[in-house]
Parts: C-alpha cells; structure tokens; sequence
C-alpha cells in the first residue's frame, strides 16, 4: 500500500499549520480568503486530500469482500480508520465504533434503532433549547410514530442551558436524553458530563451530538459516560459524507439493525437471516470507503497537531474575535456562555445577515449567515438569523482583523 | 466594489430601508406566503382585486434582506392598477430576467417598471437571485390562489 506522507506526532505546530491547507492559499474576490465557516464544515489538510486520492489512485476496491489484493488494501485502510476513531474518542472497543454518513444519520440510527421500540404514549424524550434541527427532527419522528411526548430544556439569554429545570424535568417519565456537545449557533459548551451523570441517576440514557465538540476538544466517551455519541467527519477537517456513532456494546447489542443490505448479514435465506456483529450489523452497503479512509488521516493531522495545543489557541483567538466584535457601534453579540467554543454569532445594526455576507464574501471574508439550522435558538433571540464566525485551528488574528474592516465597510454601505 | 455598489443601489437601499406598502391589507382577495428555506427569510404578499380583474391594492409584511425587501416594495409599487394577467406576465418577465435566463427581456410597465433594473445586480450573485424573486414567487401564488406557500426552491 502506498501512504500519504504523514507527519510525526507533535511535529505541527499549530502556528504553522495554515500552510497544511491548500483551500487557505487562494484569493476570493480579489482577496486573500478569510476563512471563518469551519463550524459549517471545516477545510481539509493536503494530508487528508493525499490520503483519499493515494486510496483512489492505488488501492481501492470494495472492502470486506474479495480475496484479491486491492479488496485487502482497502479493507485494511478500512478497518484501520476505524480503529485511529476508537483510540481519538476512546472507545473500549471497535465494536463500539459505528462507520456512517454523518452526525445526522448517527442520531437518525439512535433514533430509530434505540428510542423507538422504546418508548410509547405518556413517556418523554428530553432534547435542549440549544439543538441543531438534526437533533430535533429525528426526536420529532419518533414521537410521532410512537406516541412519545418531545420536552425541551430551557436556556437562558446567555445561551447557558437551565440546568434547575434540566433537574426536574428528568424526573418525569424521560426515557431519552438527547444533547449537542457544543451549540453550532452559539458556541456554548455545555455540561455534558454532568447532564449525562444526572440523567443516570434517573437511567435514562443518553446520546450527545457532538458535531461540533470533536475539532475543538479530546473527547473521551469512557469518561463522559455516555450512552451514544455522534460526529461528522467534515467537522472535524475529514472529507463529508463520512462520521461516527460511538455507541454502549451492550445497548448496540441489544437493538434491531437501522438498514438492511450487504455486508450487515451473516447468512441471508428467504424466511430468515443472521445479522452481522458488531459494528457491521449497523454497516448496511458498500460504505465510503475513500472518505473513512480520509478520516483516518484527519484523526492523525489532529493529534499530530494536539488537542490541547488547538484548544488553547482558539480559546485565545475566540477572546480577540469577541473583543474585538464588542469594540464595532451596533454591533450585538449572540451567544455568550462562560464555557464557549470558538463559534461567534452577531448581528450589525440592521443589517440583515444575508446582506452581511454578501458584502463580506466580496471582501474575501467567509461566514456563515442564517438560522443555522438552529430555527428554535433563532427565535428565541428574536432575530431571523445571525451571522457567525466560526474559528479552527488554521485561523489567525489577521483573519479576524479582516473581518472587522470587512464589517466596517458594510455598515458604511448601508448607513 | 463595484459589483456590491451594482447590488445595493440607492433605490435598493432606500426602499429596503422604506418599505412601501408594508403592512397587512384590509379586504385583500388574494395572499400567499413566500419562503426562503435558505435563509428563512418570509414575507406575505396581500392583494386586493377588484371586478374588472384590476389589482387595485396590494401590500406585503414580513422580515428578510434588503434585496427581499426591496424587491417586494417596488413590487407593490408595480401591480397596483395593473391587471391580474399583465401582473403574471410581469411575474414570467421579471423571474426570466433575474435568474438570467432571458437577461434582455424587458418589463412592460413603464416608469415604474424600469425601477426595476435596480435589481440586475443579483445577477452577478447567483446566491442572492433567490431574495430578489421571492415576493414574485408570492405574486404568482397569490393570483393563482395556491393554498402552500411560494418557495425559492
């Protein structure tokens, strides 16, 4: 197999790593790009690229099924993405690393596989104030085939979620915790350690979105407890279309498969089959098998690069991004939580945001305008939608001081 | 900038800023709702329509960007007086020149309808074409009384 050079561990430092980002090099616009979307999805580094294109040029073939030598290339890069997951969210076990398209259909297979032939007429399933429309929508299904009734924590104008009312809501009748790690729209962190150990104590299992937790912070699914626990990797500077459902091996064992189809099975005859264990029960197709494989590559960009070291200087850029937003007349932050990841919502003046990304992008600087497929929080804001930077660990503060020349120059146009 | 100045014209700016004939309509005989499931940006659009097929008021509400919102102020400013199948072909006309389909095609109208080239601009903004038809999309539904709202999509 031919791999893509890869780095040694902690020999990027995360100053250096712009350079690793091809996408970060060209001009938009007449501008050098500001890239500040990486919430929505992050770029990817040129190992990832290589690695996938390695894959496409050299080995591939369909995975789990040929004798001949390419099908075991591509089986053995493969499965050993999947192991690089298990170690970066510390899994106990492989089986405990589901391979699917993304957060959405890691939560959808939860939903459908888990909660559904659980719950019934008078039971609740728990979601917070502060979730993506992803981790709504499939509770909303299950509800309505089921009878189940949705409860929704409440959150304060902050952006915190009210965890007195997290309390006494658990008490009553909740069969399901659903919660996001880090709010796409907001930033805000919330306590999901602590949620999870208080649902326990009531047994109520717990899945955690966490999409937006995984670029930013070590996630370690043994020390949270949780019960699931769903990714993308386009999130995490993976190519789309690939993520993660960790879930409990005794919770996995005992669901229905979520699809039917090859490489799920054991033995298949017309009045009955033997499903696969585990993960690749719940592993129906021919799966992105390039795609995980790039994946694997980005788990090692990121630990190459450190966890901590990325977390540390966002958590620094994110303090400039705010002071600096605070310091432009008119200008109205949204989402001010103690504990935040490097995501900032706003509004300027009246400016509404889709004008204000129109006039940005032609100055090279990319944010991301609308609801965020977060409906609920923009209503709770009273706003229709917000503009949002969001940072990763390529960004710089230059970045961020183009971004306020660039807003200045909007609010002149529209003064 | 020059494509920017070329989007967010004074007349963009001003009607943006001033909506004309912004609010419900008392005695409206048509309405449809236009939604941009983008950007969820939502307006409605209100007509009054006389005997004679003649739209002889008409008014819109809602929230979204200055190009919606412009687009849906010199709108109203258009139809009203006009009749109801002018309007639809102004509707054909004004979609086909936005999207770029049809750019030389020209609006039937007069004056009022040359404000309208105010809107070219989004031409050159393939994400914000959207925003300047969505109160057309309106238009249409609400003459053909179409019970669903109007999507951009």
């Amino acid at each position: 197999m031919i791999l893509a050079p890869q780095r040694n561990a902690s020999a990027v430092s995360v100053a250096d790593c712009r350079s690793d980002f091809p996408a970060l090099h060209q001009d938009v616009n007449e501008h050098s790009i500001v890239y500040l979307d990486s919430a929505a999805s992050a770029q990817q580094p040129i190992s990832v690229i290589e690695t996938v294109a390695n894959y496409q040029r050299h080995d591939h073939s369909n995975v789990h099924r040929g004798v001949h030598t390419l099908s075991h290339r591509a089986t053995d890069a493969y499965e050993g993405a999947r192991d690089k997951l298990r170690l970066f969210i510390n899994a106990s076990s492989r089986s405990e690393v589901i391979l699917t398209s993304g957060t959405t259909e890691s939560i959808n297979l939860v939903a459908q596989s888990f909660c559904r032939p659980r719950v019934g007429d008078g039971d609740k399933i728990l979601i917070t104030h502060l979730e993506h429309h992803s981790n709504i929508v499939p509770w909303q299904l299950v509800c309505e085939q089921t009878g189940a009734e949705l409860v929704v924590v409440p959150m304060d104008d902050r952006g915190e979620l009210d965890l007195d009312s997290f309390d006494s809501l658990l008490a009553d009748n909740v069969r399901f915790l659903a919660v996001g790690h880090v709010s796409n729209a907001l930033g805000t962190i919330n306590p999901v350690k602590d949620m999870i150990a208080r649902a326990h104590a009531h047994d109520v299992p717990v899945l955690v979105d966490g999409a937006q937790g995984v670029p930013h912070m070590q996630i370690d699914v043994q020390d949270l407890d949780c019960d699931f626990y769903a990714f993308s990797g386009h999130k995490m500077f993976g190519p789309t279309g690939t993520g993660v459902l960790f879930g409990r091996e005794s919770l996995l064992e005992e669901m229905p498969p979520y699809q039917g189809g090859g490489d799920m099975i054991l033995e298949v005859s017309f009045s009955d089959t033997v499903y696969n264990e585990l993960p690749y029960k719940f592993e129906a197709g021919t799966p992105n098998i390039a795609g995980v494989i790039g994946l694997g590559a980005a788990v090692d960009y990121l630990q190459s690069v450190g966890l901590p070291a990325i977390a540390q200087h966002e958590q620094q850029l994110l303090k400039y991004l705010t002071g600096e937003l605070a310091k432009i007349e008119g200008l109205r932050l949204i989402g001010t939580a103690a504990n935040k990841a490097s995501v900032q919502s706003f509004n300027v003046d009246d400016i509404h945001p889709h004008d204000l990304g129109t006039i940005l992008d032609h100055q090279g600087v990319a944010i991301r305008t609308g609801h965020h497929c977060a409906m609920p929080v923009m209503e709770y804001f009273k706003v229709s939608g917000t503009a949002r930077a969001s940072l990763a660990l390529y960004n710089n503060r230059d970045d961020i001081d183009q971004l306020v020349e660039a807003i200045g120059k909007a609010r002149k146009i529209f003064a | 900038m020059n494509e920017l100045r070329d989007l967010y014209r004074e007349l963009i700016l001003d009607h943006a800023k001033s909506p004309r004939h912004f609010g419900k309509l008392d005695g409206a005989t048509h309405w449809a709702e236009g939604i941009n499931p983008l950007c969820g940006d939502k307006l409605k659009l209100f007509l009054r329509v006389d005997d004679k097929q003649t739209i002889d008021s008409a008014s819109f509400e809602g929230s979204g960007c200055a190009i919606s919102v412009a687009s849906a102020s010199l709108l109203t400013d258009l139809v009203i007086g006009m009749d109801v199948a002018t309007a639809l072909n102004t509707f054909d006309a004004v979609t086909t020149r936005l999207t770029g389909r049809g750019a030389d095609i020209d609006i039937a109208g007069g004056l009022k309808a040359e404000k309208l080239r105010a809107l070219d601009g989004v031409r050159e903004f393939p994400s914000r074409v959207k925003c300047a038809t969505l109160a057309w999309h309106a238009l249409n539904s609400a003459i053909n009384n179409r019970s669903t709202p109007a999507t951009t999509e």
